[in-house]
């Protein structure tokens, strides 16, 4: 397919919208629609100020650290239970019911142990999406291919050496879905632990605009919330495709069979 | 030394079966009776099993409470069953067709990882506190769950198969009810138990934060009133409530995929 047409393709439909959204709002005196201009001046002159330091960046970070710190611990933890066959099965059921709980109803606990502190946020993130990596991660030890396994124990590929080539190796693509899934909660997390209690960040801002009937400054929130969530999901792809190359490159040939 | 613990053989002991799930959600009741009476935690933060449990069993005979779960499960339900009919059809609609779906790509991949909580104060400010806040959120965030994996589905149909039911004349609509869908309800099942949990974070999330009643209403009066014991209650309830949720799609998904490779294998080992 040329380069044309493939932008074509990529911009036609967005266009399209972005025309529509134009025209029908013209000359509406609607009081929740923005209108695209106005809203492109809005965006600018809100984020594009003091704000983008005082509350972008601090919600930013949090989710960061809350994020990392979740993938770090589900990974080693994640290892841990997965390779212990019996403690696996021990405390499994207390994991998955941990898993299903709606990671927002903690915020009210956190809440009362922390106060309305960064900690309480950012273990808040980290107590939402922990449980997707940590899962998946002992769902993948768990499937590790058994020749594979008995192939590393002949050769008496042990310790270090066998969690870092046989193991993680081949459990990466089920942690890769689970962080995929834990960045998600994790943006949601971030938002509600700023709407509940706070005085900065995204979500205090955006439900200070809304209780003030700042409707297109609003909605300006609502764009950078959804660029926010774009920006991570293409960073996501990226990543995932140098960390799983070696996964795809062998599917492809499982498939071309 | 440790190879020998590895192998398959000895994993079969005590431990085996349910059992083990069952002892292990003992003990942690246990650890965390134990950590509380002993002082290790402050029992204002955290107040023992018992006391919690006792609390929890209370709510069962509470109509309000009944009252609150069947707000947020008939929230949920709505919400879901509407974004899976829109994902469905939309998802077939698009997927059938390679023009529909490279000139849709940009733009589903653009709205797909918008957080729907940002959606909040747009249903607030239009919506208020009623049902539809709850909706809106509920749809938006299980919508594109469903909706990828009909379009991973639809995908994957066999192009033998597809060219077969072309030469013996099939048409759309047949080929859609007896080739496309099947090949597509695996896929169909998983959106389904995904959206599912992802509605459930949505409809109580909604209740906590915008207000309108529910389980979520209840959580943020128990926090407000400092009552402890019912917040923490209420937690362990959404969390089962969570679990017999994520049992029960994938009970439905065995069910409705009976025929199928995947489930076939599971029950002939």
């Amino acid at each position: 397919m040329s380069m044309v047409r493939k932008l074509g393709f990529a911009l036609g439909l967005p266009t399209l919208l972005i025309a529509i959204w134009w025209v029908t709002t013209l000359n509406s005196t609607s009081f929740f629609v923005p209108k695209p201009r106005p809203l492109v001046d809005t965006f600018i002159e809100t984020w594009f100020s003091e704000r983008f330091m005082t509350d972008v960046v601090p919600s930013v970070t949090r989710f960061a650290i809350g994020v990392a710190v979740a993938i770090v611990l589900g990974i080693g933890l994640g290892l841990c239970i997965g390779t212990i066959t019996w403690l696996r099965k021990l405390i499994e059921p207390v994991l998955e019911f941990f898993r299903a709980i709606p990671p927002p109803v903690l915020v009210p606990v956190l809440m009362l142990v922390f106060g309305v502190t960064d900690t309480m946020k950012i273990s808040v993130i980290i107590s939402g999406s922990i449980w997707p990596v940590l899962l998946n991660t002992v769902e993948g030890v768990r499937s590790v291919d058994s020749v594979l396994s008995d192939t590393c124990r002949t050769y008496r590929i042990g310790g270090a050496s066998r969690f870092r080539y046989l193991v993680l190796r081949s459990a990466s693509p089920q942690i890769m879905a689970g962080i995929r899934q834990a960045l998600s909660i994790g943006l949601i997390l971030m938002v509600i632990s700023e709407m509940f209690a706070s005085s900065s960040g995204l979500g205090f801002t955006i439900v200070q605009f809304q209780r003030g009937f700042a409707v297109d400054e609003m909605w300006s929130g609502i764009v950078v919330l959804g660029l926010i969530g774009i920006i991570l999901s293409i960073l996501f792809q990226f990543t995932e495709r140098r960390v799983l190359r070696w996964y795809y490159a062998q599917r492809e040939v499982q498939r071309g069979r | 030394m440790t190879a020998t613990a590895l192998t398959p053989a000895a994993r079969k002991g005590v431990f085996d079966g349910p059992l083990s799930g069952v002892l292990g959600i003992l003990g942690f009741l246990a650890t965390w009776e134990v950590v509380c009476r002993t002082g290790l935690i402050d029992d204002r933060y955290i107040p023992p099993a018992s006391t919690v449990l006792v609390t929890a069993i209370e709510y069962f005979g509470n109509p309000v409470f009944w009252a609150a779960l069947g707000r947020t499960l008939s929230g949920w339900a709505l919400g879901l069953l509407i974004a899976a009919g829109a994902a469905i059809t939309v998802g077939i609609l698009i997927g059938s067709s390679d023009f529909l779906r490279k000139a849709t790509h940009s733009t589903i991949e653009f709205l797909r990882p918008i957080p729907s909580v940002a959606l909040i104060p747009l249903a607030v400010l239009v919506f208020g506190t009623s049902l539809n806040s709850t909706l809106l959120l509920v749809i938006y965030a299980s919508f594109w769950q469903i909706l990828i994996q009909v379009l991973y589905g639809v995908g994957d149909v066999d192009p033998v198969a597809d060219d077969t039911a072309r030469s013996y004349r099939l048409g759309l609509v047949a080929r859609v009810r007896y080739l496309v869908w099947p090949t597509a309800l695996p896929y169909v099942m998983t959106g389904l138990r995904l959206g599912a949990a992802v509605a459930l974070i949505l409809a109580i999330t909604a209740e906590l934060v915008i207000g309108g009643g529910g389980l979520g209403e209840l959580i943020s009066l128990a926090k407000s009133g400092g009552a402890i014991d019912k917040l923490y209650a209420l937690i362990l309830i959404t969390g089962l409530v969570g679990v017999v949720v994520n049992l029960g799609m994938r009970a439905i998904e065995r069910k409705t995929l009976h025929w199928h490779i995947s489930v076939r294998g599971e029950t002939a080992v």
